[in-house]
C-alpha cells in the first residue's frame, strides 16, 4: 500500500514539485496541435544517438527481466518454508525446512537483484548523456535559427515569449527525456513481464487483478474531469491575484498619494477569497484520486489473498505464489498509474516541442547575395531611390521616397513619439527589406552586399542603450574586435566617458550587472557613443532623446555626439532644435510615414506640420526670450 | 518556516482532524498485512474456506475505512492549506500596503511581488505535502516497526542494520548531488542571461556584426550546462538502483532469518509474509521522508523571504496626537530640510528652505541625483526628514494624518502608472465621487480628450494591465488628468511632461495655468522650456540648492542654471 503512496505521490503536488514532474494527475494537460508530426520530429532529434538508445532499451529489458523474475523465485523460498513447517506440524517423519534449498534460492535472489540494479543503473547512466546531448543540439539549433530570423520576427512578439520557448520548453523536454522516457520503457516492459508471470501462476487470479483495471480508469477519468475544471478556475484566479498584486505594488506611490489603500485591500480580499474557494476544491478533488486508486488496489489485494488462499487449500497453487502474486499485482498497478501520468507528461512535452519547432520553422531572412559587393573605402553617400515600404502589404508607409545624403551630411528625422522613426533605421540597416525601389550606399544597392558588411558601415547610438553583462572595456570594444587598450581609452576619452569610468571602483574592469543598473542612463549612453567611436563607421544613426539623462551628463553626450558626427554621414532622430536647424535635410514623420522633407527654412515656408510643430513651441510655450 | 506555520492557528481544528484521520488511515494500512497473515496461518493452514472469506470481507471493510479517512484527510488538509495560504497572503499584502516608499526601496518592488505571490504559493504547496505525506510517513514508519516487533521482536533486529544503511545511502548520494544541483541553477541562469541579452540587443548585435561572437558565447554556456547536467544525472542514476537494492537485500535477509525463526517454532509463515510487507512500508516511508528533505530547503528559502517582509516595520506612522487644521490652503514650506536615504553616506538633499504659495508655479531643475524627486516626495511624506520641517498649510506633515495630508495633494509621478480598468476609472481614481463632467474637464486640460474620443469606446475604453495599450505620452496625460480631477491644493508634477511632444507640452501648460490659480504648483523638469515661465525656479545641484529665482535672475546669478540652459537651447534661442 505504501508503495503506491510513494510512487504516484506526485499527484497532489504543484508543478515542478516532487517526483511526479510537471502536470500531476487531474491537472489540465496542454495538447499539441499536431501530436504525431511533432513526436516524429522529436524522435529525429534522438536519432544520432540511435545506438545508445538501443543500449538503453537493452539494459531496460535486462533490468526488467531480472526484477520481474525475482518475486517468483522468492515465492519458492516461502513455499519451501511453508511446506517444511506444515510437514513438521503434521508430524511427517524427517520433515524439516530444507535450508540448503532456501539458501540456494537466496543466492539466486541476491544475484537477480544485483543484476537488475546494475542494469537499471546503466540504463539511467547512458540516458543522461543521450538526453542532455539531444537537448544541447536542440538549444544550439534554436539559437542558430534565432540569428537567422529577420527583425520582423522579434518585433512581432515579446522577448519573454521567445525566451520561454528556449528555456522553459526546452527544459521540459530535457526532464522528460531524462526521466519519463526510461520510466515509460520500464513501465511497459514491466507490465508485459508481470502479466506473463501472473498467467503462469494462475490465470484466474490474473483475471481478477486485471478486472480492477477498468474500475480505476473510470474512477480516474471521472474525477480528473472535475478537478481539471477547478484547476483551470484556480489558475485563472491566481493569475488575477498576481496581476492585482503586481499592479498595486508597482503603483504603490500612486496608491499612497491618492489614499486608496483601503480600496486596493478590499479588491485583494475579494480575489483572495475566490482563489481560496477554487484552490481548496481543486486540491481536494485531485486529492481524492489517490485514496480511491489505493482502495481499488486494495480490493484487488484482498481478492488475491482470498482467492489465492482458497486455491492453496485446494492445492492448485502454492503459498509462496500468493506472496509472489501480491507483489506482481502491485508491480502491475504501479506502472499503469505511472503510464497514465507519463502519458500526460509526454503530451505536454510534445506541446513544448511543438512550440520550439515553431521557431525552427519561422521564415528566415532573405538569403545573402552569392557574390556580394564589398566597399573597400566607404564614403557614406546614401541614396533612397524610389523606395516603397510597408510592414505588411496592406499598409504601405512609404510610397515613393527619394533622398540623397552626401558624405558628411546630417539628416534630421523629427516627429511626435510613435511616428515611426525607427522604420528608416530598419531599412537602412536592412533589418527589413524594402518592398520596392532601392537604397544605395556609394552607389551600391545594399541588397547586393552582405548584411554583416553593410551593417559594419553604420554606427548606432540608440535610446535603448544595449550593453551586455561584462566589463566596461569589453563593452566599448564590442564593435571592434581586437582593439588595443589605448584605442579603448582613446575612444572613451573622445566620448567624455573616461572620467566617469575612472571614478568607478574597478575602472575599465568594472563589470556591468545584468540590467547595467550600476551606472546611470546617461553614462550608458556615453559608453555606447564610445563604442561607436571605436567602431569608426562611415555612417551614423543617432537618437538624441535624452529624457532620462541629467542635464550635465547631457552636455557631455551632446559634445560627444558632435565629435562623433564630424565627417560622417549622420541620420539623427532629433530632439534638439539646434541639430534640426543645422541639418542638411529634415524628414518629418507622422503616423509611420514621411510627410514632409526639406531644410528648416523650406519647411517653415511650406507652413505644414513642421511649421506647426515649430511654432507651437515658440509662440505659446512662453519662449519669451530676451536674455543675454 | 515554523514561525509562518503559526498562521495555521485559525485552522488548528482542521489540522487536528487531518492528524486523526491520517492516524486511522495508517492504522488501516498497517492492519491489512496482519489480516492477510491470518488468512495464511489460520485459513490456509487449516483449509478453512469460510474463514478466508470472512477475513477477506473484513479486510475490504478495513480498506474502505482507510479510504474514507484518507478522503476526509484530503478534504481537511486542502481547506487548511488553502486557508493558510489565503490568510498569509492577506497578511503580507495588508502589511505591504502600509509600507512607505522607504521599505519599498529596501526590498524592491519586483521582489515584493514574488514574495507575495510565488513564495506563498510555494509554502502552501509544501504545507499540503506535509499534511498529506509528512504526517503519514512517520506514522507508517513507527507503526510498521511496532507491528513488526509484535510479530517477531528478534527478527526486527534486521532493521537495525537496514535502516541506517538506507539512510546513509540516500544521504551520501544527496550530498554528492546537491552541489551540482546548485551549479546547474547557476548555469541555467547564465544561459538565460546570454539568451536574453541576445534578444534585447538584437539590433546592436546585428549592426556590429557580432552574431558569431554571440553564438560562441551561447554555445559555451550551453556546453557548460550540458556537461554539468550529464554529471549530476549520472550521479542521480545511482539513487533508485541503490535504494531498490537495499530494500531487496533486506527482504532476502528477512526470509533467511525468518526461515530460521520459523524452523525453531518462534514464527509462522503468514507472520513472515506480513513482516516482509511491514519492512517495505518502513523503508518506503523513509524514502518519503527523504523526499521532504529536498522540498523543505526550497520552501524555507521562501519562508525566510516572507518573514523578512512581515518583520519589516513601516517607519512612517501617524502621530498619536494630531494637530488641527489651520484653515490655510495651498501653502508648502521647507525649513532647513535634510534627508538621507537609509544607509547612504551623503544626504540626498541638504538644508533645503523655500516656500510656495497658492497661485504660484515653483519649478525644480537639476541633474539626476541632484535630489529633485527626493525633495518632492517629502511633501506627501513618502519619506521622513532627518532634520528640519516640511509644512503643508502651515502644519508640519508629521502632525497630520497621512490621509488628510495626501487629500490635499495631486501628484503626477515620474513614471505614469495606470491601473486595469476603463479610462473613466483611471481618472476617477483621483476623486472617487467625481462626476462625468469633472472627468471630462480634467481630461480636456490634460490634453487627453482628443485621443480618448478617438478611441473606440471613448471614456469607457479599457486600459490593459500596466497601461500597455496606450503610448507613453497618453499615459502621462491620463495620469495628469487623474491628479487634476482631485482639485487639490498642491499639485506636484514630477518630470511629467517628458513624453509629450513640444506642442502638447506647451498647450497643456497653458491650460494648466488657468486651472490651478488657487493652488500651489510644483514642477520637476528636465527641459528648460518647461520651467522658463515659472514664478520661482529652484536649481538643485549635488543635493543642495544652487539658486532660487526666476529665469532672468538665474541667468545672471547661477552658473549651474546657465550651463543647463546652454546645453539645451541654441544661442539664437537664448538671445
Amino acid at each position: 500500500m505504501s508503495q503506491k503512496n510513494t510512487k504516484g505521490g506526485g499527484a497532489p503536488v504543484g508543478p515542478g514539485v516532487g517526483p511526479g514532474g510537471p502536470g500531476g494527475m487531474g491537472r489540465p494537460v496542454e495538447k499539441a496541435k499536431d501530436f504525431k508530426g511533432t513526436l516524429r520530429r522529436l524522435i529525429r532529434y534522438l536519432s544520432p544517438h540511435k545506438l545508445l538508445l538501443l543500449a538503453v532499451l537493452f539494459m531496460a529489458v535486462l533490468s526488467t527481466y531480472f526484477s520481474v523474475l525475482s518475486p517468483e523465485v522468492m515465492g519458492r523460498a516461502t513455499t519451501k518454508l511453508f511446506e517444511g513447517i506444515i510437514g513438521k506440524m503434521n508430524g511427517v517423519p524427517g520433515a524439516e525446512i530444507d535450508f540448503q534449498y532456501v539458501g540456494q534460492i537466496i543466492m539466486q535472489l541476491l544475484g537477480l537483484y544485483l543484476l537488475s540494479a546494475l542494469f537499471s543503473y546503466f540504463q539511467q547512466y547512458i540516458m543522461a548523456s543521450v538526453a542532455q546531448k539531444t537537448v544541447f543540439d536542440l538549444r544550439r539549433d534554436v539559437n542558430d535559427k534565432l540569428t537567422r530570423l529577420p527583425l520582423k520576427y522579434y518585433d512581432a512578439r515579446t522577448h519573454g515569449e521567445t525566451l520561454s520557448r528556449v528555456t522553459n520548453d526546452v527544459d521540459n523536454i530535457s526532464s522528460t527525456l531524462q526521466q519519463s522516457l526510461t520510466q515509460l520503457i520500464t513501465a511497459v516492459l514491466t507490465i508485459i513481464g508481470v502479466i506473463i508471470m501472473m498467467l503462469r501462476i494462475s490465470p484466474l487470479m490474473t483475471l481478477i487483478a486485471v478486472l480492477t483495471l477498468p474500475l480505476s480508469v473510470v474512477a480516474i477519468t471521472s474525477i480528473a474531469k472535475r478537478s481539471q475544471k477547478q484547476f483551470i478556475r484556480q489558475q485563472k484566479e491566481l493569475g488575477q491575484l498576481n496581476g492585482h498584486v503586481e499592479e498595486m505594488y508597482t503603483g504603490h506611490k500612486v496608491i499612497k498619494a491618492f489614499g486608496r489603500e483601503r480600496k486596493s485591500l478590499q479588491q485583494f480580499e475579494e480575489i483572495n477569497e475566490r482563489l481560496y474557494e477554487a484552490g481548496w476544491k481543486a486540491q481536494f478533488i485531485s486529492g481524492v484520486i489517490m485514496p480511491i486508486m489505493s482502495f481499488i488496489g486494495n480490493i484487488g489485494y484482498v481478492l488475491v489473498a482470498v482467492v489465492g488462499g482458497i486455491l492453496v487449500t485446494k492445492g492448485t497453487i502454492k503459498v509462496g505464489e500468493i506472496q509472489a502474486f501480491i507483489q506482481y499485482s502491485r508491480q502491475f498497478t504501479m506502472p499503469i498509474t505511472q503510464t497514465a501520468n507519463i502519458a500526460n507528461i509526454i503530451q505536454s512535452t510534445v506541446a513544448s516541442a511543438e512550440r520550439v519547432f515553431e521557431i525552427l520553422d519561422e521564415e528566415e531572412e532573405v538569403a545573402e547575395e552569392k557574390k556580394p559587393v564589398v566597399l573597400e573605402q566607404p564614403q557614406g553617400n546614401v541614396v533612397f531611390d524610389h523606395v516603397k515600404f510597408g510592414y505588411d502589404d496592406k499598409n504601405i508607409l512609404i510610397e515613393d521616397m527619394n533622398i540623397t545624403a552626401k558624405q558628411g551630411e546630417t539628416i534630421a528625422i523629427v516627429g511626435p513619439t510613435g511616428a515611426g522613426k525607427t522604420t528608416l533605421i530598419n531599412l537602412l540597416m536592412r533589418f527589413y527589406e524594402v518592398t520596392d525601389g532601392a537604397i544605395t550606399v556609394d552607389g551600391v544597392n545594399i541588397a547586393h552586399m552582405k548584411r554583416g558588411d553593410l551593417r559594419s558601415l553604420f554606427g548606432m547610438v540608440l535610446q535603448d542603450t544595449w550593453l551586455f553583462n561584462g566589463t566596461i572595456r569589453d563593452n566599448i570594444a564590442y564593435g571592434h574586435e581586437g582593439a588595443t587598450e589605448e584605442e579603448v581609452i582613446r575612444a572613451a576619452k573622445t566620448a567624455h566617458a573616461d572620467h566617469f569610468i575612472r571614478t568607478l571602483p574597478h575602472g575599465y574592469d568594472t563589470i556591468l550587472n545584468e540590467e547595467a543598473s550600476n551606472i546611470s542612463q546617461g553614462q550608458k549612453q556615453l559608453l555606447t557613443i564610445a563604442r561607436a567611436i571605436l567602431a569608426d563607421p562611415a555612417i551614423l544613426i543617432l537618437d538624441e532623446a535624452t529624457s532620462s539623462v541629467d542635464t550635465r551628463t547631457e552636455v557631455y553626450i551632446q559634445k560627444a555626439m558632435n565629435e562623433l558626427m564630424k565627417g560622417r554621414t549622420s541620420f539623427v532622430i532629433a530632439h534638439r532644435l539646434s541639430t534640426i536647424k543645422d541639418a542638411n535635410l529634415i524628414l518629418v514623420m507622422n503616423h509611420g510615414s514621411v510627410i514632409e522633407k526639406g531644410t528648416h527654412e523650406e519647411l517653415l515656408a511650406q507652413g505644414g506640420f513642421y511649421a506647426d510643430l515649430y511654432n507651437s513651441q515658440f509662440s505659446k510655450g512662453g519662449f519669451d526670450l530676451e536674455v543675454g | 518556516m515554523l514561525k509562518l506555520f503559526r498562521n495555521l492557528k485559525p485552522y488548528r481544528l482542521l489540522v487536528i482532524a487531518v492528524l486523526v484521520l491520517v492516524f486511522f488511515q495508517s492504522l488501516s494500512e498497517l492492519y491489512l498485512p496482519t489480516l492477510m497473515s491470518d488468512i495464511i496461518d489460520t485459513g490456509v493452514v487449516k483449509g478453512d474456506t469460510a474463514y478466508i472469506w470472512n477475513i477477506g470481507i473484513f479486510m475490504l471493510l478495513v480498506a474502505l475505512g482507510g479510504m474514507v479517512c484518507s478522503i476526509g484527510a484530503s478534504y481537511f488538509s486542502s481547506k487548511a492549506a488553502s486557508g493558510f495560504g489565503k490568510s498569509l497572503r492577506a497578511k503580507v499584502f495588508n502589511h505591504v500596503e502600509n509600507f512607505s516608499l522607504e521599505e519599498f526601496d529596501k526590498l524592491g518592488t519586483a521582489s515584493l511581488i514574488t514574495r507575495t505571490t510565488n513564495d506563498i504559493t510555494q509554502i502552501q504547496q509544501v504545507l499540503i505535502m506535509i499534511l498529506r505525506m509528512m504526517i503519514m510517513a512517520p506514522m507508517l514508519c513507527i507503526g510498521g516497526i511496532i507491528m513488526a516487533v509484535s510479530k517477531d521482536a528478534t527478527l526486527s533486529l534486521v532493521f537495525i542494520v537496514v535502516i541506517p544503511g538506507l539512510a546513509l545511502a540516500i544521504l551520501l548520494i544527496a550530498r554528492k548531488g546537491m552541489p551540482y544541483f546548485k551549479a546547474i541553477q547557476l548555469k541555467i541562469d547564465k544561459l538565460n542571461l546570454v539568451m536574453r541579452e541576445g534578444l534585447t540587443g538584437i539590433r546592436v548585435i546585428r549592426s556590429f556584426n557580432r552574431i558569431d561572437h554571440e553564438k560562441k558565447r551561447f554555445q559555451a554556456a550551453n556546453l557548460d550546462l550540458t556537461e554539468t547536467s550529464i554529471k549530476v544525472n549520472k550521479i542521480m542514476a545511482l539513487m533508485m538502483p541503490i535504494m531498490m537494492l537495499v530494500m531487496n537485500f533486506s527482504s532476502v535477509a528477512i526470509i533467511w532469518f525468518g526461515g530460521l525463526r520459523i524452523d525453531s517454532g518462534h514464527m509462522q509463515v503468514g507472520d513472515l509474509m506480513a513482516f516482509l510487507q511491514y519492512a517495505m512500508q518502513i523503508m518506503f516511508s523513509l524514502v518519503m521522508v527523504s523526499m521532504m528533505f529536498v522540498l523543505i530547503p526550497r520552501a524555507s528559502a521562501s519562508a525566510i523571504r516572507i518573514n523578512e517582509v512581515l518583520d519589516m516595520v513601516p517607519i512612517i506612522k501617524d502621530a498619536e496626537v494630531l494637530k488641527p487644521a489651520t484653515g490655510k490652503k495651498g501653502y508648502v514650506e521647507f525649513q532647513n530640510v535634510t534627508f538621507s536615504y537609509p544607509g547612504a553616506e551623503q544626504p540626498a538633499i541638504q538644508d533645503i528652505s523655500f516656500a510656495a504659495n497658492p497661485g504660484e508655479v515653483t519649478a525644480i531643475i537639476g541633474g539626476t541625483g541632484s535630489g529633485k524627486s527626493t525633495l518632492i516626495s517629502l511633501i506627501p511624506r513618502f519619506y521622513e526628514v532627518d532634520s528640519g520641517r516640511v509644512l503643508v498649510d502651515g502644519t508640519d506633515v508629521r502632525d497630520m494624518s497621512q490621509e488628510e495630508l495626501r487629500k490635499k495633494i495631486g501628484l503626477v509621478p515620474q513614471k505614469s502608472v495606470l491601473f486595469t480598468g476603463t479610462i473613466n476609472d483611471n481618472i476617477r481614481y483621483g476623486k472617487e465621487d467625481a462626476t462625468d463632467e469633472e472627468i471630462r474637464h480634467a481630461a480636456q486640460i490634460a490634453q487627453a480628450s482628443n485621443f480618448i474620443s478617438e478611441m473606440e469606446d471613448g471614456y469607457d475604453s479599457v486600459i490593459a494591465q500596466g497601461g500597455s495599450n496606450v503610448s507613453g505620452g497618453q499615459k502621462q496625460r491620463l495620469s495628469i488628468a487623474r491628479a487634476l480631477v482631485r482639485q487639490a491644493e498642491v499639485y506636484i508634477f514630477d518630470d511629467s511632461f517628458s513624453a509629450l511632444d513640444f506642442k502638447t507640452d506647451a498647450k497643456l501648460r497653458a491650460a494648466l495655468k488657468q486651472e490651478t490659480q488657487e493652488s500651489t504648483v510644483i514642477i520637476v523638469a528636465q527641459r528648460v522650456s518647461t520651467v522658463l515661465d515659472a514664478d520661482r525656479i529652484i536649481v538643485m545641484n549635488d543635493s543642495q540648492i544652487a539658486g532660487i529665482g526666476n529665469h532672468r535672475e538665474l541667468m545672471e546669478t547661477c552658473d549651474v542654471y546657465r550651463e543647463i540652459v546652454y546645453s539645451q537651447l541654441s544661442e539664437e534661442e537664448i538671445a
